[in-house]
């Protein structure tokens, strides 16, 4: 509790305490803690003297700001119709059967969230994801293997 | 006249003020174009859609509410392309919409199904995409809320956040998957919310209602062990017309006593008798803690501010905990008479206590938490069984198959029956503070107040904050500390103008010695509880309304009211004693402000 107290504290003194700037504030809190926690939330409306709806109708309404804990790494395939007509269903049945776990869920343990995301802009050289900040391009299930078996292996 | 805009509605001209909408404008000609989202209290919103209308020289319709008239503008409001467009949209808003009218709270009174059967949404072009399993949040004592009538039109949102400053509600998540919600999809009744039900009254469908106790009163009503007791407000009497048929700002006082008699409450009452009790009490408290400022030099918390507005008193709770003392420690006007239904009436009418059940009847969702509060309990019950709103009465009065308008009119029961035209003018915003200051004056000086008739206009009137000043002159010995004061007051209706009051008293700089605040824009008659709609064209004819009530009653001073002098000669000694101190004056709680 302190510590998102002292992070909310730094953010909104960076950021300042208008209410326009209730979005870098919410992006840094996500940035350290890889979600906003009710009481982040509850921390930042207290800060910018706004009500606590405000602040979590704003946090709801981005799909990259996420209100409940997921995994560590939060993997995003593109399901927009270029990358779904280049192979996104491999690449996701892929994924599932590595981290045994269906689209929509989250590793035990809350290291890997798999989802699926509306398009990034990648179209071109579909089928794309993105894991946490790092995109990943022209996947193959092959490819797809080498990366998060990287991944796996970093982590466990 | 160089900012007038001049345009061209369904072949009229037309000429508006710069800025009004071609919506306003339409209106001025009386041309009725449909709308949902948009409502008269309210900023533009033009989410909905419905209101579209076609501009000459445009391929595209335009939102009438949003599109600002401009100068040489042709506009037609009912074309088939329009009329094609409408009814797409109101037939993709139902598709979302729980459409089980029949057992809809708002049926006959929603304007989705006024719309849809106006433009005949009968072709059942899309599937119903309603979200299966939604749940009704029944949580909260005042405030129901069924996502499944919601059409997100953020009405709700917008009055809890414009003219209440407290964003209750808000727009949560995106797409499909929007909806109104709280913090963190939080039930009603764990979040910071008012109660006061405004929501509810700017809610076009029936996703947003009070709770209703109708079905227990009808119960205890039919029990014969039971001493079923009401006292009505001032404000129902000035708007339960609405609800049955008749034009707003009739008062139908008569009416409603004789319907209540009809319907098997076995006492009917005023809660005007405790509005007048309630002045005793709090103008003593007033002048109490000025004699402990000016002659004691004690640190007593001024300006006082009223506490009949239940709705108010919750917001100082979670937004100025810390400002409780300014409050007056007196209950409302309906926990004085829950407190007196089960002492001093039993007692008098020589029933157990434990058989009355006391209901109130009023214009406010508040008061149905209030009476569920757990301090609320002095007569060793609790004090209010039931708070009924002014359309739940007009249900039942619908239900017990009465025709209203044959019905005689009917004198309030005896005893806390009887009441002043001080009592009366509580409903509207300003009449506490005048009922106050015909008494107190009254009582510092021994002669009456110094306006025409007793009618201390400054006060009255829907502008947002009111203030008004009296100079004591010539004051009995008794009040010779205030000989000379120049005494301050303001008025507050709506919370957001609550809190421009609230701030000044944290900064520390409020001029001011007595404050009367309301919970609900108008005050009372403007209740989230009364008939819907609501707006201001409303709000000032049930204020007429409440005026010329207070006209016509022959007693307008609270302490003149005959059975004042009796309860406290019988039964409560003095304002203040010991007998009202535990019966009529309470405590406050400090909550979450976030």
């Amino acid at each position: 509790m302190a510590e998102v107290k002292e992070l909310v504290k730094k953010l909104v003194e960076k950021h300042g305490r208008e209410r326009q700037n209730l979005i870098p504030i919410l992006q840094g809190i996500h940035l350290e803690n890889n979600f906003l926690s009710k009481e982040a939330m509850l921390e930042v409306a207290k800060q910018l003297d706004i009500a606590s709806a405000e602040v979590y109708g704003t946090a709801s309404f981005y799909s990259f700001l996420d209100t409940e804990a997921d995994g560590k790494y939060k993997i995003r395939v593109c399901k927009s119709i270029t990358c779904d007509m280049k192979g996104k269903n491999e690449i996701l049945k892929t994924m599932e059967d590595m981290l045994r776990i269906k689209v929509g869920e989250t590793t035990e343990g809350k290291r890997f969230s798999l989802i699926e995301t509306n398009c990034i802009g990648l179209c071109d050289k579909g089928p794309a994801m993105l894991i946490n900040d790092e995109y990943y391009t022209e996947l193959t299930p092959s490819k797809v293997r080498k990366i998060l078996g990287d991944y796996i292996r970093n982590e466990y | 006249m160089a900012d007038k805009i001049n345009l061209i509605i369904d072949g009229i001209e037309v000429s508006v003020e710069k800025g009004k909408s071609i919506l306003d404008a339409a209106k001025q000609i009386d041309i009725r174009i449909p709308t949902l989202c948009h409502h008269e209290d309210l900023c533009v919103a033009g989410n909905c859609r419905v209101c579209v209308v076609e501009q000459e020289g445009r391929n595209n319709l335009i939102p009438s509410c949003a599109t600002p008239a401009e100068n040489g503008m042709k506009i037609k409001t009912s074309t088939p392309k329009i009329r094609r467009a409408r009814k797409d949209i109101m037939a993709l808003l139902v598709s979302e919409h729980n459409t089980q009218c029949t057992t809809c709270y708002r049926s006959t009174n929603c304007e989705l199904q006024d719309l849809a059967a106006e433009y005949n949404v009968d072709n059942n072009v899309y599937l119903s995409v309603l979200k299966p399993n939604l749940k009704i949040d029944k949580s909260s004592w005042s405030i129901e809320k069924d996502d499944s009538k919601c059409i997100r039109c953020q009405r709700c949102v917008r009055t809890c956040a414009e003219l209440q400053h407290v964003n209750a509600l808000a727009v949560t998540e995106r797409g499909s998957e929007m909806k109104i919600s709280t913090f963190m999809h939080l039930p009603m009744n764990e979040i910071v919310c008012t109660n006061c039900g405004q929501c509810i009254t700017h809610c076009p469908t029936g996703a947003l209602t009070e709770r209703r106790y109708y079905d227990e009163i009808w119960e205890a009503i039919d029990n014969p062990e039971k001493h079923v007791v009401i006292n009505t407000a001032p404000s129902v009497r000035v708007a339960l017309g609405e609800m049955l048929g008749y034009p707003a700002g009739t008062r139908v006082t008569g009416k409603m006593v004789t319907a209540l008699k009809k319907m098997g409450f076995d006492s009917v009452l005023d809660t005007d008798f405790t509005a007048d009790l309630t002045i005793m009490e709090e103008g003593t408290e007033l002048l109490t803690r000025l004699k402990e400022v000016l002659v004691d030099k004690k640190d007593i918390a001024l300006p006082m501010i009223t506490s009949c507005s239940p709705g108010w008193v919750k917001f100082i709770e979670h937004m100025y905990p810390e400002h409780l003392a300014h409050l007056s420690t007196c209950k409302s006007p309906q926990q004085m008479f829950g407190a007196l239904a089960k002492t001093y009436y039993a007692e008098q009418k020589g029933i157990d206590p434990k058989n009355i059940v006391s209901v109130a009847g009023m214009p406010c969702a508040a008061k149905k938490y209030e009476a569920n509060r757990s301090e609320m309990r002095d007569s060793g019950y609790q004090d209010v069984d039931a708070g009924l709103t002014t359309r739940e009465i007009g249900h039942m009065i619908k239900q017990a198959g009465l025709d209203f308008p044959e019905l005689e009119d009917g004198d309030f029961d005896s005893i806390m029956g009887e009441s002043t035209g001080a009592g009366v003018i509580f409903g509207a915003t300003g009449g506490v503070m005048e009922a106050a200051l015909r008494t107190a004056y009254f009582l510092i000086t021994g002669r009456p107040v110094p306006f025409d008739n007793l009618n201390i206009t400054p006060v009255r009137g829907l502008e947002g904050i009111k203030e008004t000043s009296i100079k004591f002159e010539n004051c009995l010995p008794e009040f010779s500390f205030l000989e000379g004061v120049e005494a301050k007051f303001a008025i507050a209706h709506g919370l957001i103008n609550a809190r421009k009051i609230m701030d000044q008293i944290a900064d520390g700089k409020s001029p001011y010695h007595f404050i009367e605040i309301m919970a609900c824009p108008g005050g009372c008659i403007g209740g989230g509880g009364q008939p819907i709609p609501t707006n201001d064209a409303i709000r000032k004819k049930r204020i007429e309304a409440i005026y010329a009530e207070d006209m016509g009653k022959p007693i307008r001073m609270s302490h003149e009211n005959p059975e004042i002098a009796k309860i406290y000669k019988e039964f409560l000694g003095k304002p203040l004693g010991e007998k009202s101190h535990h019966l009529l004056h309470t405590k406050y709680r400090k909550r979450k402000r976030y």
